[in-house]
């Protein structure tokens, strides 16, 4: 699988999922937010970041960017999408996901790691989890309280769309909601940070299967519901 | 010709406006002495910016020479914008730590973003890529409301710039104390690694060469920040709020990509920060390394509106800019670079060879300076200290109700947990982050290696002021400590001194003898001073206690070691170094007496070398789990602190008094090993345990659960903090 790291200005955790998509054993390049095609991409990762300084709001400024056509055409074309903390942003925003983030209840920053339940693990991202298990994924951010209507909390939950719920709600997110993915299965947005839980030295190696059956997407691709 | 109504040569001299912007009488003597003429009003802005304590350090030179600053693995000492030091393999890290103190106090957020800004383009301008942040902070006691505004507004700051720019925070330390009611103090470190390849100096040489400014437009933001920082602050420095900069976190991510590209192109002869002085300094203090003149076109420069004058411009500190000499023929290569980066930037002057700085704006010259002078000659004021009387009255404490100091410490903000401070800072972007805020240094990996970067900091101002030249001398052995604790071989330190006026004889001699104490220290413990910034004429209420702020670096060559080691009950308990009552500059005296004795405080350098050097051998090698130093709150504290932070009991018993256990002696560790080591100066005290926090000594126990320990030690900062102001 060969991976675009969408880089915007502003963007900051773009090396770190370039790395975590390589370890995985994939191939990765950044794919700079003024291009307009993503051909010869078999999958797009979207990293965390303050993209346009998350001036007006956080991931609105990248839902005119040129690029942004491109991700919604491989995301309506099948193939994986993963939008990690500035990336599950820039995904409602874009309208690829529901829903959206709005500051912690704190109002301040949250940098710490978390304990993430996987509730679903039927989904080409997940499958190399168990239903239910326990999982380390740090998460740093400002706005992370995942907001949706009832209406689409109710879509979400009929349809097993909620894919990652907190332990310990850090931000205030409607039912713990940590990630969820959209109604195809491949198109993924999550706050906490898998790309950074690749090492137990660091604290962490709980993310590295995603990357792994993000890698493996042609085999996993059953799953998808 | 635009013509700008700005106070003539004569009225400067009559009406003594070189006074307003901080220059004495004699300092203006010499200026024209230098000039040959009265110098007009942009260019007293310049010389004024350029002699203010902040930028010439003209009270402090003579200290600050002291300070070994050359080892085998230094290859860039002060000078620069931040030290180099080698870690092997082509590869160095680069550091320093700079204050924000006085734009902190007037207004916390923005005072504190722009602190960590600048720290961050000092060190992108060695052409070092930044993988930690820290910070050292104080404030006065949080039961003041405008202590609590001014915490949380330095946090968000520090967090706001940091997190966005994406580089780990990684460690820091905060002391809460009266002394610095009204007058906080924000150091901020950055450390960054880079190959010994390309190392940059800024420097302007070779005649012709074009002058590239980069970066945000000049605004009127921070004019004669410089001047500000270099002032007591008063009720009127409210007034000095135009005098802050405000930080643009998103440009200067922008802009930092942009220097680490611009530094691998052959055609950059020189880079530097506009930081502080901006453009004047970056501009006079390129020129001088590079024994050359620099010409300006200020028409030239980006500003954000019409009408800012060349005096304004010379003296604005507007941030996210650099400054780069290039080879004449190359400007384009890099214009059309920042083009990319969706930066603004124009060639604004070029390198002459008449030694000058001249500045003109359309068609007409506002400044004429030889850059020597202006920037090497400003005066060095050496005055007198006074040493105080010494307090020799014995300290006891036995009578005192120490289950309730024992409780009263533990809760207050210094000793408690900082979680509050610093989950609010991103301590893991780059995925690099083995070790991160919450018990001691950071320990960054360096990249693709399995090498890391052990990084601390550390300042002991209530030692200082008992016994200045002691407590320079603990200031820099505390900072070691937490290296060592790491595994890490220290390497280099940085410094800040913050201090109040050094025109009061007292401080005069705390500077003095503490720099003096430092210097013996450094030299003692193998780690020379690579960089370092002064910050006095900290006076708000009254003076800060004199606070040099030590940053230390330290290289773990194999960090894998550090993988595994799990803090469990069972584990056996150390108590290394001598114990005895040394109270001088402690927390118990501040708790019970309110106030400092001045008493001599002991520290053997030798011993502390060696000890050190012992136990993080043992570390490395897997004989013991953990060390950690015994620092402010002594023994007790310093368990309870484990114990809260492992979440586990404690069971020791000491041939001690129970106020020694209040104690604040130098060169002490607790190590976390297996039973029945011996560890030389080390006795074995107990050990973790799963339940229960018990301390014994001769005449005083402590008994508490680990919930009792931990939630009072959590709660520390948060329980202030919850109120609504």
């Amino acid at each position: 699988m060969k991976f675009a790291v969408v880089k915007f200005p502003g963007s900051n955790c773009d090396r770190d999922m370039l790395n975590a998509a390589i370890k995985a054993g994939g191939e990765a390049e950044y794919v700079d937010y003024r291009e307009t095609s993503l051909e010869g991409y078999d999958g797009v990762l979207i990293p965390g970041g303050f993209s346009f300084g998350d001036y007006l709001r956080s991931g609105a400024m990248a839902s005119v960017a040129p690029i942004t056509r491109a991700i919604k055409e491989a995301a309506s074309a099948g193939r994986p999408v993963l939008g990690v903390c500035n990336g599950f942003q820039i995904l409602t925003e874009i309208g690829l996901l529901p829903g959206a983030l709005i500051f912690n209840d704190t109002h301040t920053f949250i940098s710490r790691n978390e304990v993430l339940t996987i509730t679903n693990n039927e989904t080409a991202f997940t499958s190399g989890y168990e239903k239910g298990e326990s999982v380390v994924f740090p998460v740093a951010h400002g706005e992370g309280h995942y907001y949706c209507d009832d209406e689409t909390y109710e879509t979400l939950a009929a349809n097993d769309r909620i894919v990652l719920t907190y332990h310990d709600n850090p931000n205030g997110s409607r039912a713990d909601i940590a990630g969820i993915v959209n109604e195809a299965g491949n198109v993924f947005g999550l706050m906490p940070h898998p790309e950074r839980a690749l090492e137990s030295l660091l604290g962490s190696d709980d993310g590295m299967r995603l990357f792994e059956k993000m890698n493996d997407w042609e085999a996993n691709h059953d799953y998808i519901h | 010709m635009i013509t700008f109504t700005e106070p003539t040569e004569q009225d400067i001299r009559n009406e003594k406006l070189y006074a307003d912007m901080g220059l004495t009488d004699e300092e203006y003597d010499k200026v024209i002495g230098i000039l040959g003429r009265e110098p007009n009003y942009t260019e007293t802005g310049i010389f004024s910016v350029m002699w203010s304590e902040h930028c010439s350090y003209k009270h402090s030179k003579p200290f600050l020479k002291q300070f070994p600053t050359t080892g085998d693995r230094v290859l860039m000492g002060p000078g620069e914008g931040a030290g180099v030091v080698d870690i092997g393999d082509n590869q160095a890290v680069v550091f320093k730590v700079e204050s924000h103190n006085h734009p902190s106090a007037v207004e916390p957020y923005q005072g504190a973003a722009t602190g960590v800004g600048g720290i961050i383009r000092d060190i992108v301008s060695i052409g070092a890529r930044p993988i930690g942040l820290l910070n050292s902070l104080r404030f006065g006691e949080l039961s003041e409301p405008n202590n609590r505004r001014l915490l949380r507004g330095v946090v968000a700051g520090i967090g706001g710039y940091g997190n966005c720019i994406g580089i780990p925070t990684v460690s820091g330390e905060v002391e809460f104390d009266p002394s610095y009611d009204g007058n906080p103090l924000v150091n901020a470190m950055c450390v960054g690694t880079i190959d010994h390849d390309k190392i940059q100096k800024g420097t302007a040489r070779g005649i012709g060469n074009k002058v590239i400014y980069v970066g945000l437009k000049t605004g009127r933001d921070g004019i004669h920040g410089a001047t500000f920082a270099s002032e007591e602050l008063t009720d009127e420095s409210e007034s000095k709020r135009p005098s802050v900069q405000i930080g643009d976190p998103f440009t200067g991510k922008k802009l930092m990509e942009a220097t680490l590209d611009a530094i691998r192109q052959p055609e950059l002869v020189g880079i530097q920060d506009m930081g502080a002085a901006g453009l004047t300094s970056s501009s006079a203090e390129m020129a001088a390394k590079g024994e050359s003149g620099i010409a300006l076109h200020l028409d030239q420069v980006p500003v954000r509106e019409d009408g800012i004058t060349p005096y304004e411009m010379m003296l604005s500190e507007t941030q996210e800019r650099m400054l780069l000499v290039v080879e004449a023929g190359s400007e384009d290569k890099f214009l059309d670079m920042f083009e990319g980066y969706e930066l603004d930037s124009a060639v604004i002057g070029e390198v002459t060879d008449t030694d000058r700085l001249e500045l003109f704006f359309h068609g007409e010259k506002y400044a004429d300076i030889p850059v020597q002078p202006l920037s090497d000659e400003a005066p060095v004021y050496i005055l007198e200290g006074e040493a105080p009387a010494q307090d020799e009255t014995p300290y006891s404490y036995a009578d005192q109700d120490l289950n309730k100091v024992f409780d009263a410490l533990i809760g207050h903000p210094t000793h408690g947990s900082k979680r509050y401070i610093y989950e609010q800072y991103d301590n893991q972007v780059g995925a690099n982050t083995v070790q991160k805020s919450g018990f001691g240094s950071g320990v960054v990996r360096v990249e693709g290696t399995d090498k890391a970067i052990a990084m601390a900091i550390d300042g002991k101002s209530r030692y200082v002021y008992a016994d200045p030249l002691n407590g320079g001398k603990e200031a820099v052995a505390q900072t070691f400590r937490s290296i060592i604790s790491t595994g890490a071989l220290p390497l280099a330190m940085t410094d800040c001194l913050n201090y109040g006026s050094p025109e009061k004889p007292e401080i005069y001699h705390q500077l003095e003898a503490s720099t003096r104490g430092m210097a013996e220290a450094c030299e003692m413990l193998s780690t020379p001073v690579v960089s370092g910034n002064v910050s006095l004429y900290n006076e708000s209420k009254g003076t800060i206690l004199p606070t040099p702020v030590i940053g230390m670096v330290g290289l773990i060559e194999d960090v894998n070691f550090m993988a595994g080691v799990e803090i469990s009950a069972g584990d056996a308990l150390y108590l290394v170094g001598e114990t005895t009552k040394s109270f001088a500059g402690s927390q118990i005296e501040k708790l019970i007496d309110n106030e400092i004795r001045k008493q001599a405080r002991h520290i053997d350098l030798e011993l502390e070398y060696a000890r050190g050097m012992d136990l993080r051998g043992r570390l490395i090698d897997g004989e013991v789990k953990r060390i950690t130093p015994v620092g402010r709150g002594g023994i007790a504290i310093k368990l309870a602190q484990l114990s809260a932070f492992h979440r586990l009991g404690v069971d020791v018993e000491v041939d001690l008094d129970g106020e020694d256990l209040f104690a604040e002696n130098a060169s002490r560790y607790i190590v976390i090993a297996p039973a029945g080591l011996d560890i030389k100066d080390g006795t074995e005290i107990g050990r973790l345990t799963d339940e229960g926090f018990h301390i014994g000594t001769h005449d005083l126990t402590i008994d508490r659960s680990i919930d009792a320990i931990s939630n009072t030690w959590e709660g520390a900062i948060p329980q202030c903090m919850t109120s609504t102001d």
